[in-house]
C-alpha cells in the first residue's frame, strides 16, 4: 500500500535503531499517547529494538478505554427508551457497564447498530422517521469533527430525529493532567491524526512550561522509530521542543475547516475520564445552538450510580503507572473474548494489545 | 480509533469522493477537506477525509530515513 509499505521496510527500521543506539545515552521515558501507536509498537516489536536506556509507556489515548462508566451506563439507559435506535462505533458495544453491556442489551431486544461513520447514523435517522436515533459520539479531535459536520448537515437538512450523546474528548488537558499528577516522563510521542486536525500549537505549553519533548508521529514502524530518535536527540542536547515527524500528513496549523466545525458545534467542558476522574475543559459538549440534537438535553434518563469492574486496574494503566501484567486478571479472567474492563475491549486498548502480542 | 488510512481519490462529486484502498472502493466525505482532486491521496478516518497526504513531504521523510541507512555509524 502506498505511503504505508515504504515505512515498514526492515532495513530502514533497523538503521534508525542503530542511529538511535549511537546517539542516545540518557535514561529517558517516553509516553505514546495514542492507542494506535501502542498497537504499532507492539505489533512490530519496536520496544525490543530500542537501547535499554529508552523506555516507552502507554497513555490514555484509546477513546473506548477512557469513556467513563457513567457514559456507558447512560448509553444503556437510552437504549431502553422505546422507539430508540442507538448507533455506535464498533468496540463500544462490548464495554462492560456497571451491570450489563450494550451487546447484551442488543441481544435482549434493544435496537443497537454499529456504524462506520457518523453520517451513516444520519442516514439511519432519515430512513426511520418514526424512531429516534441516538449516536454515541466518542473519540478525540480526530473523530469529533466528523460528528460536528454530521450535526450541521442534520440541521441543514432538517432531520429532527437524529441526536448525539457526546463523550468526545480533547487531548491537551489530559496530557497536562498526567504531567501535573507526577507521571515521570521526558517526552510525548504525540498522536498524529489528532494533530492533523488541531495543529501543533496545543503542545507548546508542554515544551515551554513543563520542559517536555513532543514529537508528532506517524503510525508506521519507521515513523515511530524516527520519532523516538528525534526525541532522543532533543533529550541529549537538552532542548525539548515541539516537532513533527509525520510531515506528510500533519501541518503546524492543522486542518482549519475541521477546527472551525468543531468550534461551531462544540464547547469545551469538564469531563470525566476512566481512571483519571474529572479533568477541566477536557470534553466537548454540544453548544446551545444545536441543543435540539443533544441527546442529554432532549431525553432524561435515570442512571444508577456507576460501579467499576472489580479488580480491574485499567484506570491506572491509562495513567501510565501500571502495565497490564500488573493486573491479576490479565489473560486469566480477562481476555478479549471475555473482557472485564474497557482496556481489554478495544483493539487499541493497552490490555488488548499486550494480550495479542504477549510472548 | 484515531486510525486513518491513506486512500487514493478516483472521483469527486460535490462533497463526496470515491477512493480506493488496495483496490477496494470506499466513499469519503469531503466535508472536512476542500480542494481534493482525483489522483490525490487522502487520509480516511471514519468515513471522512481528514487531511491530504503530501507526496513531496512523504518523499523527503523517506529520503531522510534512507540517508540514515547510508550514514550508519560503524
Ligand atoms: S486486564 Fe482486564 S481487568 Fe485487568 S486492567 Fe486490563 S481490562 Fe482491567
Amino acid at each position: 500500500m502506498k505511503f504505508v509499505d515504504e515505512y515498514r521496510k526492515k532495513d530502514l527500521i533497523l538503521s534508525v535503531a542503530e542511529n538511535l543506539r549511537a546517539i542516545s545515552r540518557k535514561e529517558i521515558i517516553l509516553m505514546e499517547v495514542c492507542g494506535g501507536h501502542t498497537m504499532a509498537i507492539h505489533r512490530f516489536g519496536l520496544a525490543s529494538l530500542l537501547p535499554s536506556n529508552i523506555r516507552l509507556i502507554s497513555g490514555p489515548g484509546c477513546p473506548v478505554c477512557v469513556s467513563s462508566q457513567l457514559f456507558i451506563d447512560k448509553a444503556m439507559a437510552y437504549s431502553k427508551i422505546p422507539g430508540t435506535i442507538i448507533t455506535t462505533y464498533g468496540d463500544l458495544i462490548r464495554v462492560p457497564g456497571s451491570s450489563t453491556s450494550l451487546e447484551k442489551e442488543r441481544a435482549a431486544g434493544s435496537d443497537i447498530r454499529i456504524v462506520y461513520s457518523a453520517l451513516e447514523s444520519l442516514e439511519i435517522a432519515r430512513g426511520n422517521p418514526e424512531k429516534n436515533v441516538i449516536f454515541l459520539g466518542i473519540g478525540f479531535e480526530t473523530t469529533a469533527p466528523a460528528t460536528a459536520a454530521t450535526i450541521i448537515k442534520a440541521k441543514k437538512e432538517k432531520i429532527s430525529n437524529f441526536f448525539v450523546l457526546s463523550a468526545h474528548k480533547v487531548m491537551p488537558p489530559v496530557m497536562k493532567a498526567l504531567v501535573e499528577e507526577g507521571v515521570k516522563i521526558n517526552g510525548f510521542i504525540a498522536p498524529g491524526h489528532v494533530t492533523a486536525i488541531t495543529g501543533t500549537s496545543i503542545y507548546n505549553d508542554l515544551a515551554s512550561v513543563y520542559g517536555l519533548g513532543v514529537v508528532v508521529s506517524g503510525f508506521e514502524p519507521a515513523d515511530l522509530m524516527q520519532a523516538v530518535l528525534m526525541l532522543a536527540i532533543q533529550m541529549e542536547s537538552g532542548t525539548p521542543k515541539v516537532e513533527i515527524q509525520y510531515q506528510r500528513v500533519v501541518h503546524y496549523k492543522g486542518n482549519i475547516i475541521a477546527q472551525q466545525l468543531l468550534d461551531e458545534v462544540f464547547v469545551h467542558s469538564d469531563d470525566s475520564w476512566r481512571g483519571l476522574g474529572m479533568i477541566p475543559d477536557s470534553g466537548l459538549k454540544i453548544r446551545e445552538n444545536f441543543s435540539s440534537f443533544d441527546a442529554e438535553k432532549q431525553f432524561t434518563v435515570n442512571v444508577p450510580e456507576s460501579v467499576e469492574p472489580k479488580g480491574c486496574i485499567c484506570g491506572q494503566i491509562l495513567r501510565g503507572i501500571k502495565t497490564p501484567e500488573d493486573c491479576t486478571l490479565f489473560a486469566k479472567k480477562c481476555s478479549p473474548s471475555h473482557p472485564v474492563g474497557a482496556c481489554m475491549v478495544s483493539a487499541e486498548g493497552t490490555c488488548a494489545t499486550y494480550y495479542k502480542y504477549r510472548s | 480509533m484515531c486510525l486513518a488510512i491513506p486512500a487514493k481519490v478516483i472521483s469527486v462529486d460535490g462533497t463526496t469522493a470515491r477512493v480506493t484502498i488496495e483496490d477496494v472502493e470506499y466513499t469519503a466525505s469531503l466535508l472536512l477537506l476542500d480542494d481534493v482532486k482525483p489522483g490525490d491521496f487522502i487520509m480516511l478516518h471514519a468515513g471522512f477525509a481528514i487531511e491530504k497526504v503530501d507526496p513531496q513531504e512523504a518523499a523527503e521523510t523517506l529520503q531522510l530515513l534512507l540517508d540514515m541507512e547510508k550514514n550508519l555509524p560503524n
